[in-house]
Parts: C-alpha cells; structure tokens; sequence
C-alpha cells in the first residue's frame, strides 16, 4: 500500500510536438500539455515539429474545451539582432489564449512581465535554474508562478528546494534524460555550427551521418567527429554529443564519458516527488510519435489517479518504451550518480 | 586597439595551492595585464585548498596595479555551491563576477560584473541586468560578431561594457555529475579530486582517435584552444573593451604579453600566432564561433556581419 501521506494531486504535463500530437495527450488524460512555434523560438526546433500560429489557436480550442491547459515553450534565448522574434512568439501565445508561457531568456521573461502581465509565467528547465536563490530572483523579478527544475537534483533537494522558494515546481518524470546542465551547452554549436541556445536545437539531424567502416562496423558522425561506433551486430544509435562514446588517455576502450543512451523513469518515486511539494509532473519527448505520447500519458494517468486514490500504480509497461531498453532513475534517488 | 583592456580569467583547473598562489603571483608581478578574476568557478569542492591564499593573492594583484574581481561559482546546486557564493557576495568593497543567477539578488543595487557563464544573448537581458547593477559583460563564448557588437552597443547605453574571451580552451558545458570522477570509476561525492591530475584538462578522443573534448570536473571545454588574434581588431570595432585570457599551465605572462603586444599595435596576427606556437599552445587554433561557424574550426579572413 502506498503512503498517500500528505500531497494535492499533481497535474501531468505532457509532450505535443504536434497537432495531433496535442490531441492525442489531451485524450489520453494529459491536464496540460506544452509545445512551441515552428521555428528557433524553443528547444526542440526540428524539422516536421512544432506548431504554426493558426494550429497553435485551434489546439489551444481543442484542448481547452476538453478542461486541459496548453503551455507554450519560448525557451531558447533570444539572440540580438534576431531577438523581435522571441517577443512575437509570447506576442502569439498571449493572443491564442495560452494558459502559460515557458521562458528560460532573462529578456524575454521582462518583455513577458511588461507587456503580458496578466499572462502566467513557468521558467523553463532551460534556464538552468537550480538553487533557491536563483529561482526566487526569477519569482521576485519577473513573477515567475512555476519553475521546471533541472533533471539533476535528488528528490531530497527538491523537497528542500520546496520549502524555500514561493513558485510551484514541475518535475521531469519520464523521457530523455538532459545529462549537462539545460541551456549552459554548446557543444552542438562547437561540433555542427548551430547553437542549442540561439537555434533551439542539439544534434540537428542535418549535421548527422553515418559512415560505414571497412570493418563492418558503423561511425555516427556530428559534424566531423565519430561520435560512436556500432559494431555490425549492434543496432547503431543517435549521434548525441553527451551520449557518445570516447578515450581518455587512462582508457583506451570507448566508453560512455558523460552518460549511456539511457531514458528517465521516475515511476517508482512518483510518491516520494508529490510528497516533495511538486505541483506538475513532466513528460518529456516533443520529438516522439502519437503512439509513444499515448502509452506514456495513458500509464502516468493511470499511475497518478492510483497513488492519489492510495492504490499501488501499475508502470510495468513503461519500460519498453525507453531508450534501448535501458532506464535511470537519473540524478534524482541518489547523489551517487553525480 | 591601444587603450583595451586585457584581463586574464579565473582559474579553471584543480592546480595545488601552491601552483595557483605561484602563478598569481606572477601574473601580479610580471603580466601586462589591466584585470584578474580570481575565484573557483567551477566546483565548490575545490575551494578549501586555496580560500586561505584568496587574500594575499587578491593584494599581490593589486599592488602590481591589476584589478581584482572575485568570480562565483559557474554552477549552483548543492548547500556548499550556495555556501561559496554567498560568502563571496559577501565581502565587503569586493567587486564581483557573477557566474549563475543564484548570485543575482545578493548583489542587486550594487555595481557588479556578469560572467560569460550568465546567458546574455539579448539587450533586453543586458538591460535587466544593468539595471540590477551590472556594469561590466563578459559575454558567452559561442557568440557570432553580429551579436557581441548588439550587445556592446546596448550595454554602452547601460553605462556598462563588454569582455570576450580570446584565448584558451572555451567551457561547452556543465554538468551535475562529475566526469572526471566517472572516468576514474568514482563520483563526485568520492571522487579524491583526480583532476587534480590534468593541469588543462582530460583529453576525450573519438574511436577514431580524434581529439574532440577536454573534461574538467563538471566542466566539458573544448580541445582546441580558442586563439583569437586577427578577429581582434573587429571585436574591438564592434565595442568590446577588454579581452579575455582563460589560464592555461603555459606560460601565461608571456602568452599576456604577445597579446599586449597585438593590442598596442606592436605586432600583427601572424607573429602573435607564431609566439604562441613558439610558447608551445597546440595549433590549430579554434575561431569558429565569432566568425558564426562550427566553434571548432579555424576560419581564415575576418568575421562578417
């Protein structure tokens, strides 16, 4: 029996990469889900994502006449001379009638408090915001109402982290798992030429290739290095940065230096993060098809609705769907991951 | 260029105590330079060693006619991280570099510095910023000319001024987890400070032997070494005032040097290159960010608009 002790149900914030996407999460039980513009203005700019002004305005309909928020991400930086276009995406979420804005630039959160008062602002995990000093400049300065902390804080920092700051907090809970620290990286930038912070995007599919060895076996390349190395009888993976697979001059066989393909699953301290204080539980995986935001929605519902009502959550099925098979319970259960 | 100011950057790497003391007191004494930012930036767990030699340094400095700021730390989450940048907020007449946004509201109302660690892609952010007390900039590595001369601009008009870094190898990223402790089979919480033993980092090569990154802790910098000479003169247009060089175990006076001579107009691009080469900083040099190409690469002629 699980302890339901002392938490308010959580809202379950989820993933819509598209239209159909948004819609697909409104049904299978989302109370809020969260996207951006097609274009450099948030952190998944990838071609075929995102939503065009018009779509942004229907989805927002959809959802909201089935009791569900729509959240939109304007979370990359804005970067001079371009920085008129972060400000005419708040500009568009404002006047489709979105419930909340996520904003990681100190500008843009100004321009969002001067000329949006009224609409509500979440910082975005791209702001990298991890003390409660930092968070409460945000809260005091641009009256942040909620912030999404970074996937490198144990569920006992965020409970400590509760306690001292006057926002509410949304928790990532499942997806991809961000090993550096979100919105201080620019190793897509070094490697490729196009920046996570002033484009919106890591790894672009447009700097990847995959070359095959005489030895049979495949390099996957990020602009001009081999980020990994797949041996014939190995299913060959992404070419992430932070995922890749390298020597150090104590070790000569390749291996994982910053982290392994591995996905987030925090279903098992689903309990212990409501009892932390934490107010929205996250999905991550705008890139991910309808199919995957439906499993994933549908079971985090299910396993939300069971805790609250004291049952034990059923979450076997999760586990397929993470990356290679392979989930972590990332920075939160323990420092030792650090 | 004469008149611009050249500054060298915190120390990023674990030196001994008596390597960091020694190669202050050097910089005081003999480098040519008009700024130094002392401090850790990068991992709290470091700063027992050297807090004891903070002072004596920062005086060193001073009577050898540099100014002192006092950089915070680059990365704010546990109860130590916060500890060590309140204690530095917390000296009086310090003048402060502010490296995470946990240190933004100890500081409000009171003149500070902004280090290339803060995300400053915009004038709005420069605006909030100046507006809470900062006065100086320095500005992310990864930026294209187009942008650092916006934001030169619109801190000119805030009464404040702009720093970019010239030299060294440039921070990519940081990180919760320590990846000098993983490649060692340990972590952060047990990790016997091993990079104490990579004096300017830990090579990361790709399985077909190319050298790629170079691991600091919880730091990821670049291998190449960021070596900006003939992009000088257009930084410098575009309203930059200083110009940074971040520590490496070379010889830092005279890399300072060589560079004063570039500023002052003494010597071209090409003979400061050839001093570099000759003081042994592996070449190729990276440029690539400024010119708004992959930050790895050396791009030849001079960045564009």
């Amino acid at each position: 029996m699980t302890d339901c002790g002392s938490f308010e149900k959580p809202e379950l914030v989820c993933p819509a990469g598209t239209p159909a996407a948004l819609r697909t999460a409104v049904d299978a039980g989302a109370d809020a889900v969260y996207c951006g513009l097609a274009n450099e203005t948030n952190a998944r700019n990838f071609a075929g994502l995102n939503f065009s002004a018009q779509a942004l305005e229907q989805s927002i309909v959809y959802a909201h006449q089935r009791n569900a928020k729509v959240l939109m991400a304007v979370n990359s930086f804005a970067t001079a001379p371009r920085t008129s276009l972060w400000h005419d995406a708040v500009d568009i979420a404002a006047n489709a009638g979105a419930d909340a804005v996520i904003v990681a630039d100190i500008g843009v959160a100004a321009y969002v408090a001067a000329n949006h008062p009224d609409l509500r602002l979440h910082l975005s995990v791209q702001a990298g915001a991890s003390s409660p000093e930092a968070i409460r400049y945000y809260c005091k300065e641009f009256g942040v109402r909620r912030v999404v902390l970074p996937r490198i804080l144990t569920v006992g920092e965020i409970s400590a982290i509760h306690r001292e700051i006057p926002c509410e907090i949304e928790a990532f809970v499942f997806g991809n798992i961000g090993m550096m620290s979100e919105g201080r990286c620019s190793l897509t930038n070094y490697a490729a030429g196009i920046s996570t912070n002033m484009h919106g995007v890591c790894s672009p599919a447009s700097a990847v290739r995959y070359v095959g060895n005489s030895d049979g076996s495949t390099s996957a390349e990020l602009g001009p290095f081999d980020i990994d190395c797949y041996s014939a009888q190995q299913p060959t993976g992404y070419p992430t940065i932070c995922k890749g697979r390298y020597t150090t001059p104590d070790r000569s066989e390749p291996y994982y230096a910053f982290e392994e393909p591995i996905s987030l699953n925090l279903s098992s301290l689903l309990p212990d993060l409501m009892r932390a204080g934490v107010t929205a539980l996250k999905i991550e995986g705008r890139q991910r098809s309808r199919s995957y935001v439906h499993m994933v929605v549908s079971a985090y519902r299910r396993a939300i609705d069971d805790i609250s009502a004291g049952l034990q959550p059923d979450l076997t099925g999760l586990a397929a769907l993470t990356e290679g098979g392979k989930e972590t319970q990332g920075a939160f259960k323990t420092k030792k991951w650090r | 260029m004469k008149g611009h100011d050249l500054t060298i950057g915190p120390v990023l790497f674990h030196w001994t105590a008596d390597k960091k003391r020694d190669f202050w007191f050097r910089i005081a004494d003999e480098a040519p330079v008009d700024a130094a930012y002392i401090g850790e930036v990068v991992c709290s767990k470091r700063t027992p060693f050297f807090d004891r030699h903070l002072e004596e340094v920062a005086l060193r400095l001073v009577s050898g006619g540099k100014k002192v700021v006092w950089s915070t730390i680059a990365e704010v989450v546990s109860k130590l991280d916060r500890n060590v940048v309140g204690s530095v907020c917390s000296l009086d007449d310090a003048e402060i570099e502010v490296n995470d946004a946990s240190a933004l509201g100890s500081v409000s109302g009171r003149p500070h510095r902004i280090g290339q660690y803060m995300n400053v892609y915009n004038e709005g952010t420069i605006r909030h910023l100046a507006r809470n007390g900062a006065n100086h900039f320095c500005l992310p590595a990864e930026l294209p000319l187009a942008t650092i001369q916006e934001l030169s601009s619109a801190a000119k008009l805030c009464g404040a001024s702009t720093e970019v870094q010239v030299f060294g190898r440039v921070s990519l990223a940081l990180s919760a987890r320590c990846y000098h402790a993983r490649a060692h089979g340990r972590t952060k919480d047990n990790c016997l400070f091993v990079c104490e033993n990579d004096s300017d980092g830990m090579a990361l090569e790709t399985h077909s032997g190319k050298p790629f990154l170079s691991i600091n802790g919880i730091q990821t910098l670049s291998d190449r070494y960021l070596g900006l000479s003939s992009e000088i003169r257009s930084l410098c247009q575009a309203g930059v005032s200083a110009l940074r060089l971040s520590p490496h175990s070379f010889d830092m006076v005279e890399i300072a040097s060589a560079y004063r001579k570039l500023v002052d107009g003494e010597i071209e691009a090409d003979e400061l290159n050839k001093m570099l080469d000759g003081i042994g900083v592996p070449q190729p040099f990276m440029n690539g960010f400024v010119h708004g190409q992959p930050g790895y690469e050396r791009v030849s002629g001079l960045p564009g608009h």
